[in-house]
Parts: structure tokens; sequence; C-alpha cells
């Protein structure tokens, strides 16, 4: 139950694994020309393709509903361009017409042929990862070498090495293409590269992706592996090659993980294995959240590590200009403003942190003191302060009683402008630079 | 195809009829009924959803609410119930449904991946979900979990008096918020930057309308079934919208063809064997698209067609009369004609064929640009003289002020339809004419208005 059986897991994996390698791959170009949704779209469409296959045949040939799907599939794409170019429709409700309007016509044709045939609306979705089942495998996984002869493979398998070699190999031999494709359309146009036709054929290889892998796991997961190992990889990265492996590495990973999860998870409880192809399509859900909380610099949390830490800062940096004006205020040749109201209560915490950092030094209170330290970084606050005061007024044009606030912010995050002054529009002074 | 579709099973039309008429027997009619409400209230919703660029976060929204479907029913069965209380099930539908839109909302505001991606990440992994706990229940619970795949597909049939009448009272909701509210919707829909300036709740009028899709999705499930309630909220709208730019046609078209499209998915369901309800609802609405893409007067792609081949036609017009009147104009003569070295020079430049060569000068016939003299020539009338000089002057006009203004070179510039005193300033357009008078060149004066 806990182990894997060549028999029953070997090429329900090896499967797997080959379509979300396959719909990994091209998802990532789907991911950036902002068209995720037609995979969604092509594999309802689909549906139609492989009945109408079957009813012309009478038979469940592979191949005449192979063809079907992928010229239904294909007609998929160019009917959602012609809705949306001719009707003038948008993208999103232009893909809700067509395909279900086609996945309705699929489901009409599967209750009328439901008497001649075992094939029905669910298998499209969920898949039927259990058909693949190698009856007559060896007991043990080192004997698998041996044994496996080219018959033994079944022919989804072989139709899922097929697509998953045409995806692959897309996207290595026309990467500089799609890439450019992707990012610029105008550009790539302007070079005689013609994005059109590389969407086109994108779109092609996703249909044929869709055939190679429905039979197998199903439409769930296709959706599935077409968008989250790329969102994943894109999240993670920013080198679009980079993205393209790491979107390889989810998949597979993806798809080992949940095959194994649908069998392990259940058997913890003494239940029964749950559908794997669906247990994929989760866990790849599950990978996605992680990178969404954990992805180095794009991730949730380290994205809010960096803002509470520029915030302990602007605190600190706060607190020390404010000393740093109260001295001013006390001296004999302040200017007399309403500098009390500009001066804002510290934070206990951003005292006890610039204490701790050597920035100032007495009590908390009236008796709190700059260090050499503390007085030299609140030199530079105040001096970044007052020169974005004289900038937003000189350059800017703002009225003098209007700068403090956006200073306040300028001061902690933008460059220093090169403006050159002695005072501020209120008349103090400005530190120079140490 | 016909014959799959219909079915060789002979059709029995009276009995169609009966159902058509809602007096095919008492639970045929509470199908028919139920199904025609739910279908409006899809309609008018659906347009609000179409506007608000929503269309596929309701496809995302009813993939979204099987593992609520799934959670209710082993919640239920924890609870001592036997899990086929449809409310509860309809209510983790909705829960879950909602979660989905707010993960979408999350995703979009959280990270950097764009809608289309967020809807595609909900849809299968909330689907995937739903299809893990559902092969588990059934593992699990053989005997009481089955009819919960029919959310899937859906399955009209199983409809009762008292689920008619949640759809009518859904009908009546939705049709009235939406027209009392067309105005909020709508504003909310195209401009939303100024309703917010204005000091609108958009927030909550948003919130509303997605409250709205929630509610039909989760109306429509029983009926149609995840898959294809989506398309019972877009299509209607999207095929309506070709005919009209109102709201307030848009709503009662889109509502219309909703309940046709329920009506008729009833009946023929009803009537037919081996009809699923959801798939001729949406096949027939879907027909109506496909008829208003095509057809509608001014928005159908034959419409569109037409009037550019016209708009070709006149342009092609205005070049032969343009040639003909230079032709006259170089030489001095007072009655410029259409010379058949002219003619045939013209086509071979602008690639005609000889049947637009006629079409073309067929039309110049018809707006009365041209006429045959009793000599058989064939010369301008007086209003053809007029537009060519029109015509000619545009070119000369153009050719100029983008040469000269806007840095295009010569070889370039072609002369536009539109007429330069309407797009230029009279200040520019007399300099121009100017600096090309000065120049030598003869610039015919401007049409006097008759």
């Amino acid at each position: 139950m806990n182990s894997l059986d060549p028999a029953l897991d070997l090429f329900p994996l090896a499967a797997s694994i080959l379509a979300a390698i396959t719909c990994g791959v091209l998802g990532n170009f789907l991911l950036l020309r902002r068209e995720s949704l037609m995979g969604d779209a092509i594999s309802h469409g689909v549906l139609p393709g492989l009945v109408i296959g079957f009813l012309i045949t009478g038979d469940r040939s592979p191949f005449t509903m192979l063809i079907g799907a992928t010229v239904a599939g294909i007609a998929t794409v160019l009917l959602v361009m012609l809705v949306r170019r001719l009707g003038r429709v948008e993208a999103g409700a232009a893909m809700g017409v067509v395909f279900s309007v086609l996945f309705a016509l699929g489901v009409l044709l599967i209750e009328r042929a439901a008497r001649q045939t075992d094939i029905d609306a669910d298998c499209v979705l969920h898949g039927q990862l259990e058909t693949l089942a190698w009856y007559d495998a060896p007991a043990l996984w080192r004997d698998v070498p041996a044994w496996t002869t080219i018959e033994s493979i079944p022919r989804q398998v072989w139709g899922l090495v097929i697509a998953c070699l045409l995806a692959c190999g897309f996207v290595i031999a026309f990467f500089k293409e799609l890439r450019l494709a992707a990012f610029d359309p105008g550009l790539a146009s302007s070079l005689g590269l013609r994005p059109r036709a590389i969407d086109l054929v994108t779109m092609v290889l996703v249909a044929i992706a869709t055939v190679a892998s429905f039979e197998a796991v199903g439409s769930i997961l296709v959706i599935a592996m077409l968008i989250c190992p790329a969102a994943t990889a894109r999240l993670l990265t920013d080198r679009l090659s980079r993205q393209v492996l790491l979107s390889v590495v989810v998949a597979i990973a993806t798809a080992v993980l949940g095959y194994r999860a649908a069998t392990v998870v259940p058997s913890w409880f003494d239940d029964e294995s749950v559908n794997a192809a669906g247990s994929m399509a989760m866990t790849a859900g599950i990978i996605l959240v992680a990178a969404i909380l954990l992805a180095p610099v794009h991730g949730v949390v380290s994205r809010s590590i960096r803002s509470r830490r520029l915030a302990r800062r602007i605190a600190v940096d706060d607190l020390l200009a404010t000393l740093l004006r109260t001295e001013e205020a006390r001296s004999p040749d302040a200017v007399p403003a309403s500098a009390v109201n500009l001066l804002r209560p510290p934070k206990p915490a951003a005292i006890e942190r610039a204490r701790r950092s050597g920035l100032v030094e007495g009590r908390s209170g009236s008796d709190l003191r700059l260090t050499e330290d503390g007085r030299r970084v609140a030199r530079d606050v105040l001096r970044r302060h007052r020169l974005w005061e004289t900038y937003l007024v000189e350059e800017a044009g703002l009225s003098p009683d209007h700068v403090h606030d956006p200073a306040e912010v300028l001061e902690h995050l933008g460059p220093i402008p090169s403006i050159r002054s002695s005072r501020d529009p209120h008349g103090r002074p400005i530190p120079d630079p140490d | 195809m016909t014959a799959v579709l219909v079915g060789s099973d002979a059709a029995d039309w009276s009995e169609l009829l009966e159902l058509a008429t809602f007096q095919g027997g008492f639970n045929a009619t509470i199908v028919t009924i139920g199904t025609m409400m739910l279908g409006i209230s899809a309609g008018v919703v659906g347009v609000f959803a179409l506007l608000r660029r929503r269309a596929l976060v309701a496809d995302a929204l009813s993939h979204a609410t099987l593992p609520g479907i799934a959670i209710a029913f082993m919640a239920s069965i924890l609870l001592g119930g036997d899990g086929r209380s449809l409310p509860l099930l309809l209510a983790g539908a909705a829960v879950s449904g909602v979660a989905g839109v707010l993960a979408i909302q999350a995703l979009g505001r959280w990270t950097r991946l764009r809608e289309d991606a967020s809807i595609a990440i909900v849809l299968s992994v909330s689907f995937g979900i739903g299809v893990v706990l559902l092969s588990w229940i059934q593992s699990n619970e053989p005997s009481s979990s089955a009819g919960l795949d029919h959310f899937i597909y859906g399955r009209t049939a199983s409809m009762l008096p008292g689920d008619a009448w949640t759809m009518s009272l859904l009908a009546v909701v939705t049709v009235t918020l939406t027209t009392t509210l067309r105005r909020e919707f709508g504003l909310v829909c195209f401009d939303r930057d100024f309703a917010i300036s204005t000091g609108w709740p958009v927030g909550l009028i948003d919130l509303l309308m997605l409250g709205l899709v929630v509610l039909v999705t989760v109306a429509g499930l029983q009926a149609v079934g995840i898959v294809l309630v989506v398309a019972m909220i877009v299509i209607p709208p999207v095929a309506a919208r070709f005919w009209t730019d109102r709201l307030r046609v848009l709503l009662v078209l889109s509502g219309t063809l909703g309940g046709l499209g329920g009506w008729f998915g009833a009946v023929i369901s009803a009537g037919l064997p081996n009809q699923p309800a959801g798939a001729v609802i949406v096949l027939t609405t879907g027909a109506v698209f496909a008829i208003s893409m095509l057809l509608a007067p001014r928005r159908g792609v034959i419409a569109i067609a037409l009037r550019r081949f016209a708009l070709r036609i006149r342009m092609e017009g205005d070049h032969v009369l343009e040639a003909a009147w230079d032709h006259a104009a170089d030489r001095g003569i007072d009655h410029p004609r259409l010379e058949v070295d002219m003619l045939r020079r013209i086509a071979r430049e602008r690639g005609w064929t000889p049947l637009f060569n006629r079409l073309v000068r067929m039309a110049l016939h018809r707006s009365r640009m041209i006429m045959k003299t009793s000599a058989g020539s064939i010369e301008l009338t007086p209003s053809g003289r007029r537009r060519g000089a029109t015509v000619a002057r545009n070119h000369l006009l153009w050719e100029r002020y983008l040469t000269t203004h806007a840095d295009v070179a010569p070889n370039h510039v072609d002369w536009s339809v539109d007429q330069v005193e309407h797009v230029l300033s009279a200040e520019l357009v007399a300099s121009l004419e100017e600096a090309l008078v000065a120049e030598g060149v003869d610039v015919p004066p401007r049409e006097s208005s008759p």
C-alpha cells in the first residue's frame, strides 16, 4: 500500500510526469502572454472532437479520437480568436462563450453515443490513471529495465512522450522568438518574428498537450499544470530561462508528490486512495501557496520582513531627527516656527533600538541625548529633509507650508536632491554632509 | 450531425408542444418554469458580469463550489445527517465559491500574477481539491454519496416544486435589483474612478454585483452543473450586446434570451431522451450568439464587412473622380470624362478585378457622379466634378501637411477620405494652401456648399 509497485504505479507515474512537464513548459508562455485561461478553454473544447472522432469510426481507436480532439482543440483556439477579432468581444467572455458551447456539444454527443461507448465526460475531467496499470509487470523494480519492451508501454504514454518532445523541442528551438513575442510583441513583429504565428503555434501545442494528457490525467490536471508550475517559477525568479527550468522542476515535483499523496495521506487514516489527478492539482496549489509565502524576493513573508525592517529604520531615523530638532529649538538663534507640532512622540521600541545601536544615551523622556554616531545619522536625515523641502519649493513650486509631509517621506526613500542651499524654505540651516 | 443531435428516436411533436406550453404535466411544468426563471436571472446578472469583465471569474467561482459541496456533505454526515440536505450543500457551495473569488483577489493583491493567471489557478486547484474530496467520499460513503457528482453536469429533472418557487424568487430579486440599480452598477462597470471620486460606495456596489453572480451560480449548479453554469451567465449578455448599446435594452434582451434558452432546454430535455438540459440551454443560446454575431445590424460581422466594402467602393470611386478631374484640369477641358486608358491604368495600379471595376462604376452612376452623354462617352456630372475637385484638393493639402508638419516621407503619404477642413484648423489649411499656391500649384477651391 505504501510503496510503489511497478504494475500499478510505473506507467501512471510516468504519464503524470510527462504530462506535467509538457504542460508546465508551455504554461510559461501562456502566463507571460496573459493567455492562461486558454488552457482552460482548450481542455473543455476538445470534448466534442473526441466524441465525433469516435462516432465517425465507431470504435475507440486512439488515432481517430486523437485527431478529432486535436482538430477540436485547434478549432477552439481559432474560434476564440475569431470571436474576439470579428465580434469584438472581450477575451474572457469570448473564451467563455466558445468553450462552453463546445463542451455542451460534447456532453450532448456523449449522451447520444452513450449506448455505444464507454467514454463519459467524467473521464475527460478526472482522467483515468488506473487504466494504465501494467498487468504483466515484474514484481520488483530492479527487474523493470530487463522487462520493459516497447510493446508494454501503453499508447497514452507514447502520446505523452511525443507531446513532451514536441513542447520541449519547440521551446528550446524558438526560445529567443518566444521570449521576444512574450515581452515585446511590437519589437518582435518589427524584427520579422511574427509573434502571432508564434502565439498560434504555442496554442496548437497546448491543444496537442491537452489531448495527449486528457485520457491519462484529465483536463483538470492539464489546466492546473499549465498554470501552477509556471506561476510558481515566476514568483521565484525574474529570468525567463531560469523560470522555464524551474517550472519543469516544479512540475515534476508536483506530479511525484501529488501521486504519492493520493495514496499515502489517506492510508494514514486507513482509507482508500483518492483521485490522483485531483491530488496533483491540489499539490500544485499547495506548492504555489508555499512559493507565494516564502519566495525569496517576491514572497509575502520576505516582503513583509523587508517592509518591517524599513519601518524600524524609519522610526529610528525619525527619533534621531526629532532629538536634533529639539536641540536646535533650544538654541538661542532658533527659528521660532510651529516646530513643536512637527515633532512626533517617539515610539518606545524605536528608543530601545536606538539605544542598543549606540545612537542615543540617557533615560527616556527629556533626558534622552544623541551620541556622536546618533548625531551623525540625525544630521544626515535632517539634511535630506531640508534639501527635499528646498527642492520642492524651488523646483516643484510647492508652497513652503505644504512641503513638510512629502519631505518626511522622501528623506527616507529618495536620493539626495542635487540642490545647493544652506537654508531650507523655513530659514533653518541645512546641515553639511559629514 | 443533426441526426445525432436530435436523435433517431421519433420525436413526438404534440408532446413537445404540450411541454412547451406548460401543459405537459405538473412535474414538467415545474422544471420548465424553474429553468426559465434561472435563465432570466442568469441573463440579467450576466450583463454586469460581462461589463465588469468578470465573465471567467464566474467560471472560477462555479468550479470553486465543488470543495464546498463536498465539505458540506462530509459535515452533514459527521453531524449524523444523510448528507443530502440541499440547502446545506448549496450553502457550502456558496461559501467556497466566495472563498474562491476572494482567493482570486488575494492573488492579485499579494503576488505579481495577472488576473487571468489567478483565475486559472483558483479554478484548477479548487476543482482538484473538490475532485479529491469527492473521490474520498465516494470510497468511504458509497451508499449515500450517489448523486453528488450531479452537481458537475447538473440534472434539471431533479427540480422540485419548491425549487421552482426558489428560482422564481431569485428571478424577481435579480430583475428588481438589476433594473433599479442599473445606473449604479453601470457606473461602477464603466467608470469606476469617477464613481469613487463622486463618493459612491463602489466597494459595496461591486460586492452586490458579485453577490448576485454567486446567487445565480449556486442556484444553477443543480440544474446545469458546475461546468456549464458559466455559459448561462456569459452567453446571453454577449449575444445581446451585438444588438444594442443601451444598458436598459441590453438587460431586457439578455434576460429574455436567458429565459428562452432555459425554457427551450427544459422542454427539449423533458420531451426527448438523452438530452441533458444544461447542454441544450447552452447550445440554444450559443446558436443565438452565433446568429447575433453574424447578422446584428450594426455590430454584426456581415454588417461590418458590408460597411467596409461600401467604404472601399466609395474611396475607389473618389480616385476615379479625382483622376478625371486632374486630367481635365491639366488640359483645360471643361467637361472631365472617364477615358478608357485612364480607367485601365487606375484599375491596374489599384489592383481591381473586372467585377470590382464594374461595381465602382455602378456606384458612381447610382450616386449621380457620372453620366453617359449622348455621344456615348462617360462624363462627370456637376456633383461629380465638385467631388473630384474636393478630393484633389484634400489630396494636395494632406500631402503637404504630412510632409511639412508631420515629418512623413513624401513617398509614404497617401490621401485620406477625411476632409482636410474637418481635421486641421482653418488657419493651418489657409497657410498650407498659400504655400502651395506660392509654388505655382493649382489648388482647387474649397467646395462651396450648394
